[in-house]
């Protein structure tokens, strides 16, 4: 069992989530509440880390965060590093690719609100402020609560965008998912297999969580 | 008092008049879609009209000329939507505080839930209440924030028969407390004539007419606002006034009028309420034998609650039904049945001209 790479898949899934949950809530929360032109687009760009061949997603990623890239440039002239195959790249990938998985729940969740509501509740004196932590955010909890877990599991989970942008540097880009590949190159089945079990077992648990979480928080809020 | 001036050419258009005294309880009648809610939503601060004012005892909501427009948080308004709009996560007792001033004071909410007969139901959510209690909360919370203005947009419509005649009795002694302007927006005419001081029909988002219900149900100044109040008996005439006297010519049958009305040589259209019409007995005389006396044969009889409904096709005026209300126990001592020939008077005072 590789301890480290498991510690690297964990690390990077919680940074991930950390900062796919500001991010999903702002743009999920403007996309349910405004029309504008070129709305299609915006989600279907949002949503196409989704459909894109992973491998595809990390050429395009790893050409952008190439230090002769502009954003990769940038980055190197300001820390002194580069963002290919480092854990900072390979975190900004993730909240790239995991973007779907995160503003999708979180959209569907703030749309379901009524509009009604939120007109009630400046009726009732409350601020835009107060109402969005008091009634939308509350409403749309299992929404996030879906969004984080899935976002979570994808990121622990993802192959072809780690190996692209992160390479295989033990203790640095090395997560779970390439040690199991490398176990099975190297024919340690027995290694493999305790790893994909602990990536299983991490999958089944927070899934789970989420179904009991959304199943209470369906029966509460049923009107 | 609330006054309220709105004018918009946009969807949906607007040109709405009408003021509603403190305590006084307006309804605003019209069919579906004719812009009842939006004007609700206006005065919330909900939609900007293109024009007008919104007043409310002189300070002013919003007023076009002098760019003034309160967002709804501002307003200190009660509003009860159509689905009531319940916080579904909230208990009773939260969804009330969270529109208390101060959110600290219990008292106050113990208050209103004994006001709305909930009291004993704080801690349940909207959806382990009825429909009729999820009514009672939203009136509550709609009074928890002490309103300048109460507007309630078809509070009945989403509960049962029997409960939404309990509700009108509640809502009747209730508003015998309330010191604010409440408009009600409703397309029950029974309901708007029942609860109202006041009713405003409004059509394709134009006001028509403002009065009490018994003069807006009897005495519509158009045949539009007739039509719009489904008056039943509506017809055509031509008015010959000489001197102080005035007839109605019907076909071929004259009736009286009280006085002139300025509608000499005039086709005009007239109405008169069916609880106007007047039987007379057939088993003693009347003297309603002078007044505007019609003959004709009842077609068709129905009895609900008590009053029972006369169809009668009158002699001497072609294709003509006129309906007449009378209570069932006087449907029953005359013994009133179809094919009977019956006869009735149209009072002078009951009949109500519209010009053309």
């Amino acid at each position: 069992m590789d301890w480290q790479a498991l510690e690297i898949s964990l690390k990077l899934a919680l940074l991930t989530c950390a900062s796919l949950l500001p991010i999903g809530l702002f743009i999920s929360y403007i996309l349910s509440r405004t029309q504008f032109i070129g709305r299609g687009l915006c989600e279907a760009i949002i949503t196409l880390p989704l459909v894109l061949p992973p491998t595809v997603l990390g050429f395009f990623l790893l050409v952008s965060l190439d230090q002769d890239s502009f954003i990769g440039g940038a980055f190197v002239s300001l820390t002194g590093e580069n963002l290919a195959f480092s854990f900072t790249g390979l975190w900004l990938a993730s909240i790239i690719y995991s973007l779907p998985f995160a503003v999708q729940p979180m959209l569907r969740s703030f749309e379901q609100i009524a509009p009604e509501l939120r007109e009630m509740a400046w009726c009732s004196g409350l601020s835009k402020w107060k109402t969005f932590l008091k009634i939308e955010l509350p409403l749309a909890w299992p929404g996030i609560i879906t969004a984080m877990v899935l976002t979570f599991s994808h990121t622990l989970g993802e192959f072809g965008v780690v190996l692209m942008i992160g390479g295989n540097i033990a203790g640095e880009t090395r997560t779970l998912s390439i040690a199991i590949y490398d176990s099975v190159l190297a024919f340690e089945h027995e290694q493999a297999q305790m790893m994909s079990l602990t990536l299983l077992a991490i999958a089944l648990v927070t899934i789970s969580i989420v179904y009991t979480f959304n199943r209470r928080q369906r029966h509460l809020m049923r009107l | 008092m609330l006054e309220v001036s709105l004018f918009d050419e946009r969807q949906p258009a607007l040109n709405v008049e009408f003021n509603c005294e403190s305590g006084e309880l307006l309804a605003l009648v019209g069919p579906s879609g004719a812009g009842k809610s939006t004007v609700l939503r206006c005065i919330a601060g909900l939609h900007k009209p293109e024009r007008g004012h919104i007043r409310i005892n002189q300070s002013a909501w919003f007023n076009s000329d002098d760019k003034i427009n309160r967002i709804p948080q501002q307003r200190r308004v009660g509003f009860v939507f159509q689905n009531y709009a319940l916080f579904p996560h909230l208990t009773v007792a939260e969804n009330i505080k969270l529109a208390q001033s101060d959110t600290k004071d219990d008292k106050l909410t113990t208050s209103l839930l004994s006001k709305v007969h909930l009291t004993g139901l704080e801690k349940r959510y909207p959806h382990q209440l009825s429909g009729g209690q999820q009514q009672r909360v939203a009136i509550a919370r709609a009074l928890a924030r002490n309103p300048d203005v109460l507007l309630l947009d078809e509070p009945f419509s989403a509960v049962d028969k029997v409960t939404r005649r309990k509700l009108y009795l509640e809502l009747n002694s209730l508003r015998r407390d309330l010191a604010m302007p409440i408009v009600l927006v409703t397309h029950d005419l029974d309901e708007a004539a029942m609860l109202a001081d006041t009713m405003v029909v409004i059509h394709h988002g134009k006001t028509l007419q403002q009065g009490t219900p018994a003069k807006l149900l009897h005495q519509p100044n158009t045949v539009a606002v007739a039509k719009l109040v489904d008056v039943r008996n509506l017809f055509k005439g031509k008015v010959v006034e000489n001197g102080n006297d005035a007839q109605l010519h019907w076909d071929n049958k004259q009736l009286t009028l009280i006085g002139t009305l300025g509608y000499h040589q005039q086709t005009v259209n007239w109405t008169i309420s069916p609880s106007k019409v007047i039987l007379h007995q057939r088993v003693r005389p009347s003297r309603g034998e002078q007044e505007n006396p019609v003959s004709g044969q009842i077609v068709e009889l129905m009895t609900l609650r008590g009053i029972t409904t006369v169809l009668l096709a009158v002699n001497d005026v072609k294709d003509v039904i006129i309906q007449m209300d009378v209570s069932e126990h006087v449907s029953v001592r005359n013994s009133l049945k179809t094919g009977d020939n019956i006869t009735v008077s149209l009072l002078a005072e009951s009949i109500h001209l519209m010009a053309m």
